[in-house]
This record gives structure tokens, sequence and C-alpha cells, in this order.
């Protein structure tokens, strides 16, 4: 067993983990952090997209161990005192989902994209989600959400 | 899925991770970025006892400007190389191939050193590389040891990396008129064929070039008849348009896969060699 700490949505959570233990089921199965979705389990489609220190990452491709000591973030985190983050909004409001499954990866990845780029084109915003797959294949309305989002 | 266990260590210096990796008795292997290795152990592919984390050793990730010479240290993630300011302005093409690797979260987290030492024979680094003639820089137990790109990749998932031995980094001279083209295996990112393509031009002429390929066999290698073809010749569309033709030719082993098969690939070569030139001449 090995002991990490990792900040997760601003409070520090310590435990005893096997060092085979993907940082996708600490989240979910540890913390019950159900949001960060687990899909292809390959680092394909990332619906397992989390922040780790400020930068997407596919959870299912890092052990727990290796974010010992960082700061994550889930979508659950995302919501500041009740208020929703900016993408949230824009993705109820511009409808960019369907099924919902790859929307919390879909909306962390638009997190770091919008951190690199403030303003970015059509055509980077389908770059900035090419690690995200949705196969409800709602990809037009979720571009709408990054862009309104990035409107402000 | 769910590798098989293993025990964890973390090292904080080379030499540290050397003597656990000569500890280990073979049964070690390095951790960086993992985005080759992870998912390898997941599914069962590879089981090693003991994994030692390198990813925060003080210094092993960076790009800088040494001696003349362009650096980059061995855990530098994808996103940064593609992303430097250093890279685009004295040899893109090294930024742009890093730019192509996977997807923003994979290029977030997988590392130079951790793609050259895992050889994946679709990777995209392998092929630029030895396009501008990288020196990898190796070291083990008797310290420090340099490789040619050329020399470095052998085979299907091999290199030449003694078990006791880490990557640092590798360093290049700096080339402008080189450019990467690639046909993405979409859902992966992986090259079903890539090619990486630099120009060393005088006065208008093409006095070398070096060509790498990735995908289409077990490794990277350099496509030594291409260079010779267009050595001597004026750079001008016609110059890449005959040199680009012969792309491929003599190579006996081509990868069939269920995303293109042996005779796709050997079609898509001449097609992405001449792209990957048009790319280095508007540079030059």
């Amino acid at each position: 067993m090995a002991q990490i700490s990792i900040t997760v949505n601003g409070k520090v959570r310590k435990a005893d983990v096997e060092p085979r233990l993907l940082l996708t089921h600490f989240l979910r199965e540890q913390l019950n952090l159900t949001g960060t979705h687990l899909g292809c389990d390959t680092s394909q489609c990332g619906a397992c997209t989390v922040l780790i220190d400020g930068r997407s990452a596919k959870s299912c491709t890092i052990f727990a161990v290796q974010a010992d000591g960082a700061a994550v973030t889930t979508i659950e985190g995302l919501a500041k005192d009740g208020q929703l983050h900016a993408l949230q909004t824009a993705f109820w409001e511009e409808h960019g989902l369907q099924c919902g499954y790859c929307t919390p990866g879909m909306i962390l990845s638009a997190v770091d994209l919008l951190q690199k780029n403030p303003k970015p084109s059509e055509q980077q915003i389908r770059e900035g989600i090419s690690g995200n797959y949705c196969r409800c294949t709602g990809y037009q309305h979720i571009v709408n959400a990054v862009q309104r989002a990035a409107r402000g | 899925m769910i590798s098989t266990a293993f025990e964890y260590q973390r090292a904080n210096s080379l030499d540290e991770a050397i003597k656990k990796l000569q500890e280990t008795g073979g049964r070690g292997k390095l951790l960086a970025g993992g985005h080759s290795l992870v998912p390898l152990m997941k599914l069962r592919m590879s089981e090693p006892g003991i994994l030692i984390d390198i990813a925060r050793i003080p210094g092993l990730a960076g790009i800088r400007e040494k001696d003349g010479k362009i650096e980059i240290f061995a855990a530098t993630v994808h996103h940064d190389v593609a992303s430097s300011a250093l890279l685009a302005e004295k040899c893109p093409v090294v930024a742009e191939t890093a730019g192509e690797i996977g997807d923003p979260q994979v290029r977030n987290r997988g590392t130079l050193g951790g793609s050259l030492a895992h050889s994946d024979p679709s990777a995209d680094y392998p092929a630029v590389m030895l396009a501008v003639d990288a020196e990898i820089h190796l070291k083990g137990p008797k310290g420090w040891r340099i490789v040619k790109a050329s020399d470095f990749f052998q085979d299907l998932f091999t290199v030449d990396l003694a078990a006791d031995e880490i990557i640092g980094g590798v360093q290049f001279a700096a080339v402008k008129s080189a450019g990467y083209a690639k046909l993405h295996q979409r859902a992966s990112g992986y090259a079903i064929v890539g090619v990486a393509a630099a120009l060393d031009v005088k006065g208008g002429v093409i006095t070398s070039a070096r060509l790498g390929l990735t995908g289409a066999g077990s490794h990277a290698t350099r496509m030594t008849n291409v260079e010779k073809a267009l050595a001597g010749q004026p750079l001008s569309a016609k110059t890449i348009e005959a040199a680009a033709k012969i792309a491929g030719e003599g190579i006996k082993h081509v990868n069939a896969d269920i995303h293109a098969s042996e005779e796709y690939r050997r079609a898509m070569i001449p097609v992405f060699t001449k792209r990957a030139l048009e790319k280095a001449m508007a540079r030059s």
C-alpha cells in the first residue's frame, strides 16, 4: 500500500491505496465523485478527463499514486459558491449534451482549452476537444457551448 | 481494466533511479508520464514487478539552447514541446510533431523520453528525431552515453537502451526547413504513416536531406534513397515530386492491421513524403 495525499476540488484527501489503483477509480469509488465517468478505459474517449494541476488529463491512464501531492479538479469542483462555471452554464444554454455521458470530460477539456486560448476559433475548439468522444455525435452543440463560454 | 500488482518507488535523481533499476534485477520499469506504459499494463501486456517514478526528478523536464544546439530533457511533456517559443522560432518541425501526438490530454502527460524508449512502431517522435539527426543522451551506472537516433531505434519496441539506463534528453542542431506530415488513426491519433523531412539548403540547392518514416514498419527508419535523390538538386516542386515517388521503395516489411492494409500503407508513404517535403520547402 502507498500513502497518498491529493487535493481534490480544494479539499485534501489522504488515503492508503494499492499502487495499481487508477485515479479514476480513486475518485469514483473511494471519494464517491461519480461525475468522472469511465468510458473506453483505453485513453481514447476522454470521459474520464479531470484537471491535474490545471491541465486536462485522462484519469483512466494515471495511477492515483502519480497524482500524490497534486491538485485535482473534477466536474463536481467547477461550480463555486453555488454558481455554475461559465462552461457549465453555456452547455446548459446551448444544450451541449444529449445522453450526458461525455459531458464532464468535455467541459473539463474545454476549461483547459480556454485557459490556454481564451478566444479559440471553431477549428481550435474542435481540436481542443479532439480527445473527447460524444457517441451521440452531438458535437455541433458542444462547439456552440464552448463558443458561448468564450464570448463570456 | 486493472494492471497486475506492482511495487511503487520514486526516484529524486537520475543516479538514484539507476541504482533502483539495478536493485530490481530486471523486474523494474521507469514511469514518467505513463502514457505508453500504463495502457500496456492495463492490458497486461506489460507486468513489471516494480515501477520507479522519475516524473519528479528535478531538472529532467525543460527545453533550452546550449552551445548552438537545442536540448530537450526527457520528462518534458508533449504539450510543452508543442508550445515552445524557442522551438517555434528555431526548429518548428519538432514542435509541430509534438502537437500531432494523440490529443490534448495525452500531450499534457506523455513525455519525450517515454515515447522514445517505448518506440511504438506508429509513434510520431521517432520520425522527427531521425530527421533532425538527434543525439539521444543516456545515463547508466558507468555514466553518460550518446546514441544517434539512427542507431537508437532497432526493432519493434526495441531500442539501444540497457535495462539499467535512462534517457536524460536529446540534443540536435536546429533546422528550420523541415516538416512533418502524418496520416492519423482517428481514434488513437497514432500515425498510420508519418514522415518527417529536413532539408539543408544553400543558394537554392539542397545540400543534404534527412527523412524519417514512422508507422510503416517495425520501427522508425531513415529513407536514405529519397535523401540521396534530393541531395545536390535545386529546391523545387519538381525535385520534391520526383524524390517523393521513390519513397518506400525497397522496404521489405510494411505493417498491416485493422486500420490500414500493407498495400494502402505503401501507397501512402510517397503521398506523405511529398507533403512533408512541401512543408519543409515552405519553411526554407
